[in-house]
C-alpha cells in the first residue's frame, strides 16, 4: 500500500478540515477501506480516522420527536440489534444483520457501509483499470466477461451494484442524510444521496472532498408503517446478496398507501422502483398486485451476458418483500 | 519376531472406541503452534514478485530498486522464467517485515514478453484458439481412448437410453494454511532447519536436498500442525525452496508462506470436467452400455482424468459395464495447475455417472436404491446404500419429482463410492524408560485426521496403558521414516508400524520383568497399566513398578509396517435430503448421511470427523466453490475468500457419520479413509435437486443462477 499521513481528528470539524484537500479519505470501521488499500485499488495521501472524533452525534442511536437518529460511528451491530429498530425500521434492521460477518458488523459503521466502494471483482483487482478508477473501460460491460454479479438495472457506462445493504433499506424508509463539509452542514435525502455512473464515475454518491456523514435521520413511522427488507446470498451466512428488495409503506385495511420498492444488488445505486410503487400505490395488496408490481419492478432490466438470472430472482424478491407488509 | 494379528474387536479397550484427539485441547486453545505460526528470532519474511500477464516470459528481472529499500535483505529472481498463467513466481524478496517485503515487490522491474492467452477450455479447444503452451505442446491431447463390446448394438437393443452433459468445476485447494515454510541455516550454513506446512517431511527433506545440492542428513523438516494439505503439500515446492535460498543468502531465518491470492493461484486443484454421457440399460435396469466423450482442464498441467464408468457395473470380472467407449481429452488453458485433491478424479467421475444412474431411474420407472443395488456387485455398499436410505428417510421421496406444493421442494439423492487406501513402508520406534513412561516415535505427520491420536491409542491399546500414557511423538524427519499422507494411507500405514513396534517392546519388557513375576515371558499380559500373569492373573505388577525394574536401560525397539495388518479397498455411500426453493433457486441441504466402510476402526471419533468433513468439503464443492478465470486479461477474478465461495457454517445441516462396524469390515486390519466420503456428496445433492425440482442441474457449483436456469429451460422458471 502507498505511504500515507494519518490524521486523528478531535472533532468533525477538525475532520472536515484535514479531508478539504485531494488525496484525503475518512477511515471508519476500515473493513472496507483497508484491504482496499493494501490491495492498492483504494489509494489515500491522507487517511483521517473519524473514530477519534469526540462530538455528541456521531455516535450512537437516539429517539427524537422527529424519530431516529443514529450517528455515522454506530456500529452495525449496534444498529442491528436496537430494539427500537427492530420494531419500527424492520427493514433496517433486517437489512444491516445480513451485513457480512458478526466481526464486520461489530467494527463497520454505518458511515462507512454506506459510503463503502463497488465491490466488482474486476474493481477489487489492481490489474484491472476500470472506469471506476479512471481507466478507458467498463470490463463487466464486455460480453466475454464474468458479470454475474454486475447491474440489470441502471448501468452504463459502469455496471456495478451498490453494495451498501443498508442503502437500500434507508431509501426505502426516505431517511434523510447530515452531511458536514467546508461549506457548513447539508441535508441530503437518501433518494438523492446515490448517482449513477451516468452522474459521477469514480464515486458513488454526492459528497464533495471534505465532506463526511456525520449521522442519519429517520422520520418516526406513521400509523400501520412497516418495511422489510430481504435478500437472496449463494451462502446462508457472510456472502453479499445477489438481489434482495427493501419495501415499506403505510398499510391500512389491507391497502398500502405511499409504497417505497427498492432493490439492492441490482443496480449502481438502491434502486427505487416507481412504476412498481405507482402500480400499488392506494391499492389492496393482493397477490395479484404484489405479482404485478414485481413484473413492473423489472420491466426496465437489461441484463449483461451473465446476469439474466437475476430478473425473475428480483421480481421474487419484490413480491416476497411486499406479502410480508401484506 | 513373528508378527502378531490383530485382537478381535470385542477385546479392544481402545481401538474401534472412541478416543478424543490428544491435541484437542492445545488446538482449541490456540496453544498448538501451527508452521505458519513458527518464526525464529530475527526472522526475514519473503514474498513472491508474480506473473501479471497470464501467458508471458520474464525477459528481464531488475531488483535494485528493491534491494535499495532499506530492510531488504535478499533477493532471487528467475529471469527468463516462462509463465503460463497470471501469478507465476518470478522473483522474490525477504525483508525485516512484511510491510517492506510488499513495498519491495513493487519495486521490482520486470520486462515482460507476452503471448496470446485462454483461459477456458471451451475456448482453448477451439481451432484458432491461442496456444498456452506455444509451438511445444497443442492446447487438445487425448488422455483417454478405449473401447470395449459393441457400443451401437447394445444402444439399439436396449430398453431405456439416456443421455446427457455433466460438467464440474475447478475446485482450487485453498488450504487455511497457505503453502510454504520457515528456513533456518544452521552450523554455519552447514545444516538446514525447516518448518514446513506439509503432509510429508521425508519428501520436502528429499526435494530440498535434491534441490540444495546437499545430503538429506543435513536436513531436518518439522511439521508439528498443519492447517489442511488435501494431496496439495508433499514437496517443499518453489516456495520452499526459494525460501532455503533466501535464508542461505541472506544469513537469517526466512519464513515464506503464500500470500491468500497465491494460495488460490499457485498451488493447485481439482481440475474441471465436462462428460457428455449416454447410457443404456436393459429392461430390469442393468447397465448394458456406457459411452462418453470428455474432457478436463488441469489448467497448464495435464491431470484432468478420472475413473470411468464409475462403480456401477456387473458383468465380467472385474465388473464393469460391457459394452462401453470412452473418449476423453487433456485441455490445457492458461490457469494454475492440478494437483492431487482429496480422492483424485472420483468426485468429478461420481457427479457424471450418478445422474447418469438416476436418469435411467427414472427412464425405466425403477427406484435409484433398487438401481443401485442391482448394478453395484460389492455387497457392502449394497448393505449401505439400504442403510442410507434408510437413515435419510427415503421413504419419503417424491417418485415424481417437483410433486410438493409450494415453491419449496424437497428432494432426496443418493451415491456411492470406492477407494483403495492401504498402507506400507513405515518404521517406528518405541521407547519404555524407567520412570513407566511409554515414547512413539514415527517420522510421519498430521495433515489433521488425527495421526497423533491413532498413534497413541494403538500404541495404549499394545502396551495396555491409557491413551494420555503415551507420548506420541510425530512430524519430524529425525524420528524412523513414513511416507507422506496422501491416498488414504496414513492410519494404515501407521497403526500397523505402531502396533508392531510396541509388541516388541512389550516382548522385550516381558522378558526383562519375567523374573520378578517368577513367570517365563510369554506367559505374560500388559492390561490396565498392569503387567500380569496369564495363568495367574493376581500374580501383577504395576506397569511403573515393571518399569522401575529396567534401571539405567530402557528399551528402545524399532519396527515396521507388516501388510498382514492393513488392507486396501473400501466401500461408502452417501444419501441427502434438501430443499430447493424454485423462485430463488436456493439449495439447502437439510441433512446427510454417510456411511463408510473402514477396515478395522482405529478411532470412531476421529473417523467420524473425517466422515464429517468430507460432507462439509462436498457440499461447499456442490453449492458453491468455483474457480472464475476472466477472459479479459486473464486473471481469476475469485482470487481470494471472499468471492472464492466456501461453504460457512450456516450452510452446513445435521451431518449422520455411520462408522461401517460389521465384523467381516473390521476383521479386515485396517484402511484409510480420509478420501472416500467426499465423493458422492456433490452427486447425491445434484440427483437430490432432480428429484425435487424435475430439473436437472447438470453443472457444479448448484447455484441459485444454475437452478433458476435450469428451471427456465424445463419450462417451470417461476419468476
Ligand atoms: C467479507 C466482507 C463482506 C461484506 N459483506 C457486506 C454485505 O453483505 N453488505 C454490506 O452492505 N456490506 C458488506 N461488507 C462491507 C462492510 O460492511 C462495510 O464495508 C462496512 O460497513 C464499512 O464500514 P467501515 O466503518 O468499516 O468503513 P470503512 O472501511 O472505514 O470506510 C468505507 C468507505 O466509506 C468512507 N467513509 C467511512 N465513514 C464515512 C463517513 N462518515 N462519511 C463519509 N465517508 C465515510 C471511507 O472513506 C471509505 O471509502 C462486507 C465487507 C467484507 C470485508
Ligand atoms: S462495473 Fe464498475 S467497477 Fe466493475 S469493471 Fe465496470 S467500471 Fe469497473
Amino acid at each position: 500500500m502507498k505511504n500515507f499521513e494519518y490524521v486523528r481528528p478531535d472533532s468533525v470539524a477538525q475532520a472536515v478540515q484535514a479531508l478539504d484537500r485531494r488525496g484525503a479519505m475518512p477511515l471508519a470501521g476500515g473493513m472496507d477501506m483497508v484491504p482496499g488499500m493494501q490491495d492498492n485499488v483504494i489509494i489515500a495521501d491522507r487517511v483521517v480516522n473519524l473514530k477519534s472524533i469526540r462530538d455528541d452525534g456521531v455516535r450512537g442511536i437516539r429517539e427524537t420527536d422527529y424519530g431516529l437518529v443514529i450517528g455515522a460511528l454506530t456500529t452495525l451491530t449496534e444498529i442491528a440489534e436496537h430494539p427500537v429498530v427492530q420494531s419500527h425500521y424492520a427493514a433496517l434492521a433486517e437489512a444491516t444483520v445480513e451485513v457480512g460477518s458478526p466481526q464486520i458488523r461489530n467494527a463497520g459503521t454505518l458511515g462507512g457501509n454506506l459510503c463503502q466502494r463497488p465491490r466488482c471483482w474486476y474493481f477489487r483487482n489492481e490489474h484491472y483499470n476500470c472506469l471506476k478508477k479512471g481507466g478507458p473501460r467498463c470490463f463487466a460491460a464486455d460480453d466475454d466477461a464474468e458479470n454475474q454479479y454486475n447491474a440489470i438495472l441502471g448501468g452504463g457506462p459502469a455496471y456495478i451494484v451498490h453494495p451498501s445493504n443498508c442503502a437500500s433499506a434507508l431509501v426505502a424508509l426516505d431517511a434523510t442524510f447530515h452531511v458536514a463539509g467546508p461549506d457548513g452542514p447539508r441535508a441530503v435525502h437518501a433518494d438523492d444521496f446515490f448517482v449513477l455512473p451516468t452522474e459521477r464515475l469514480l464515486q458513488e454518491n454526492v459528497l464533495r472532498q471534505g465532506e463526511i456523514v456525520t449521522h442519519v435521520e429517520i422520520a418516526a413511522p406513521a400509523d400501520g408503517a412497516k418495511s422489510a427488507f430481504l435478500e437472496t446470498a449463494e451462502r446462508a451466512g457472510f456472502d453479499w446478496g445477489i438481489s434482495g428488495a427493501a419495501v415499506s409503506g403505510v398499510v391500512r385495511d389491507g391497502v398500502i398507501n405511499g409504497p417505497r420498492i427498492v432493490l439492492y444488488a441490482v443496480a449502481p445505486i438502491p434502486w427505487r422502483a416507481r412504476d412498481a410503487e405507482a402500480l400499488i400505490d392506494g391499492k389492496p395488496l393482493t397477490e395479484d398486485a404484489i405479482r404485478a408490481a414485481g413484473e413492473a419492478a423489472l420491466a426496465g432490466a437489461e441484463p449483461l451476458s451473465n446476469n439474466g438470472y437475476k430478473v425473475p430472482l428480483t421480481k421474487t424478491m419484490v413480491r416476497r418483500a411486499l406479502a410480508r407488509l401484506a | 519376531m513373528a508378527v502378531i494379528p490383530w485382537k478381535p474387536a470385542g477385546e479392544m479397550t481402545h481401538i474401534t472406541k472412541n478416543t478424543t484427539r490428544v491435541d484437542a485441547v492445545p488446538k482449541v486453545t490456540g496453544k498448538a503452534e501451527f508452521s505458519y505460526d513458527v518464526l525464529p528470532k530475527d526472522a526475514l519474511i519473503g514474498l513472491f514478485v508474480t506473473s501479471p500477464y497470464p501467458n508471458c516470459t520474464a525477459v528481464t528481472v531488475d531488483t535494485a530498486a528493491a534491494e535499495a529499500l532499506p530492510g531488504v535483505k535478499a533477493v532471487w529472481t528467475d529471469e527468463g522464467k516462462v509463465c503460463r498463467m497470471a501469478g507465476e513466481f518470478v522473483a522474490a524478496v525477504a525483508a525485516e517485515t512484511r510491510d517492506i517485503a510488499r513495498d519491495a515487490v513493487r519495486r521490482v522491474r520486470v520486462e515482460w514478453e507476452r503471448y496470446p492467452f485462454v483461459v477456458k477450455a471451451e475456448d482453448a479447444r477451439q481451432p484458432n484458439s491461442a496456444q498456452v503452451h506455444g509451438a511445444t505442446r497443442p492446447n487438445v491431447n487425448r488422455a483417454a481412448d478405449d473401447e470395449a463390446g459393441d457400443v451401437d448394438a447394445a444402444f439399439e437393443s436396449a430398453a431405456a437410453v439416456v443421455d446427457g452433459t455433466y460438467s464440474t468445476q475447478v475446485q482450487t485447494h485453498t488450504s487455511l494454511e497457505s503453502h510454504g515454510m520457515t528456513c533456518r541455516w544452521d552450523d554455519a550454513g552447514e545444516n538446514l532447519r525447516v518448518w514446513a506446512s506439509t503432509q510429508g517431511v521425508f519428501s520436502v527433506r528429499g526435494e530440498l536436498a535434491g534441490a540444495l545440492e546437499m545430503p538429506e542428513s543435513s536436513v531436518v523438516v518439522t511439521t508439528d500442525y498443519m492447517g489442511g494439505g488435501f494431496g496439495s503439500k508433499f514437496g517443499a515446492g518453489v516456495e520452499g525452496i526459494v525460501c532455503a535460498r533466501l535464508a542461505r543468502d541472506a544469513g537469517r531465518a526466512v519464513k515464506l508462506l503464500l500470500t491468500r491470492e497465491q494460495e488460490q493461484t499457485n498451488s493447485g486443484n481439482r481440475p474441471s470436467s465436462v462428460q457428455h454421457i449416454r447410457a443404456a440399460a436393459d429392461a430390469e435396469g442393468r447397465v448394458t452400455a456406457f459411452d462418453m466423450e470428455a474432457h478436463g482442464t488441469g489448467g497448464y498441467s495435464q491431470g484432468a482424468g478420472f475413473p470411468a464408468p464409475y462403480i456401477y457395473g456387473v458383468f465380467g470380472d472385474p465388473p464393469s459395464i460391457p459394452n462401453r467407449r470412452i473418449v476423453r481429452d487433456d485441455v490445457y488453458i492458461n490457469a494454475g495447475n492440478a494437483r492431487a485433491m482429496r480422492a483424485p478424479g472420483h468426485p468429478q467421475a461420481s457427479f457424471g455417472m450418478e445422474a447418469t444412474m438416476d436418469e435411467l431411474a427414472y427412464a425405466l420407472d425403477i427406484d435409484p436404491v433398487d438401481l443401485r443395488v442391482l448394478n453395484d456387485p460389492n455387497e457392502t455398499r449394497q448393505a449401505q446404500y439400504r442403510d442410507a436410505a434408510k437413515r435419510i428417510g427415503w421413504s419419503r421421496r417424491n417418485a415424481e419429482p417437483g410433486a410438493d406444493a409450494g415453491p419449496v421442494k424437497t428432494g432426496f439423492g443418493i451415491g456411492a463410492a470406492r477407494w483403495g487406501g492401504g498402507g506400507g513402508g513405515t518404521r517406528a520406534t518405541v521407547e519404555i524408560h524407567s520412570d513407566g513412561s511409554a515414547v512413539v516415535k514415527c517420522g510421519t505427520q498430521d495433515l489433521g485426521t488425527g495421526t497423533r491420536t491413532v498413534v497413541a491409542a494403538v500404541a495404549a491399546e499394545q502396551l495396555g496403558l491409557a491413551v494420555e500414557d503415551i507420548t506420541p511423538l510425530i512430524g519430524d524427519t529425525r524420528f524412523p521414516p513414513s511416507g507422506g499422507s496422501g491416498g488414504s494411507t496414513t492410519c494404515a500405514s501407521v497403526a500397523p508400524a505402531i502396533k508392531v513396534t510396541a509388541d516388541a517392546a512389550l516382548a522385550t519388557l516381558f522378558g526383562r520383568v519375567a523374573p520378578a513375576l517368577d513367570a517365563q515371558a510369554d506367559n505374560l499380559e500388559a492390561v490396565d497399566r498392569t503387567i500380569r500373569r496369564i495363568d495367574d492373573p493376581s500374580k501383577s505388577l504395576a506397569w511403573a513398578d515393571a518399569c522401575a525394574l529396567l534401571g539405567a536401560e530402557p528399551i528402545s525397539e524399532t519396527e515396521q509396517h507388516d501388510g498382514s495388518l492393513s488392507s486396501r479397498g473400501t466401500a461408502g455411500v452417501c444419501s441427502v435430503e434438501l430443499t430447493v426453493d424454485e423462485e430463488t433457486g436456493d439449495v439447502r441441504i437439510q441433512k446427510v448421511v454417510s456411511v463408510q466402510e473402514a477396515g478395522l476402526v482405529i478411532d470412531k471419533l476421529t473417523l467420524e470427523s473425517q466422515l464429517i468433513g468430507a460432507v462439509i468439503q462436498g457440499i461447499s464443492y456442490a453449492l458453491h466453490e468455483d474457480r472464475v478465470m476472466d477472459r479479459l486479461l486473464g486473471h481469476q477474478v475469485n482470487a481470494n475468500m471472499e468471492f472464492y465461495k466456501i461453504s460457512g457454517a450456516m450452510d452446513i445441516p445435521e451431518i449422520e457419520p455411520v462408522v461401517w462396524m460389521a465384523e467381516e469390515s473390521l476383521s479386515r486390519g485396517v484402511i484409510g479413509i480420509g478420501e472416500p466420503p467426499v465423493i458422492p456428496v456433490a452427486a447425491a445433492i445434484g440427483n437430490a435437486v432432480r428429484n425435487a425440482t424435475g430439473a436437472r442441474v447438470a453443472g457444479l457449483p448448484i447455484t441459485p443462477r444454475r437452478v433458476l436456469e435450469a428451471l427456465e429451460r424445463e419450462g417451470r422458471a417461476q419468476g
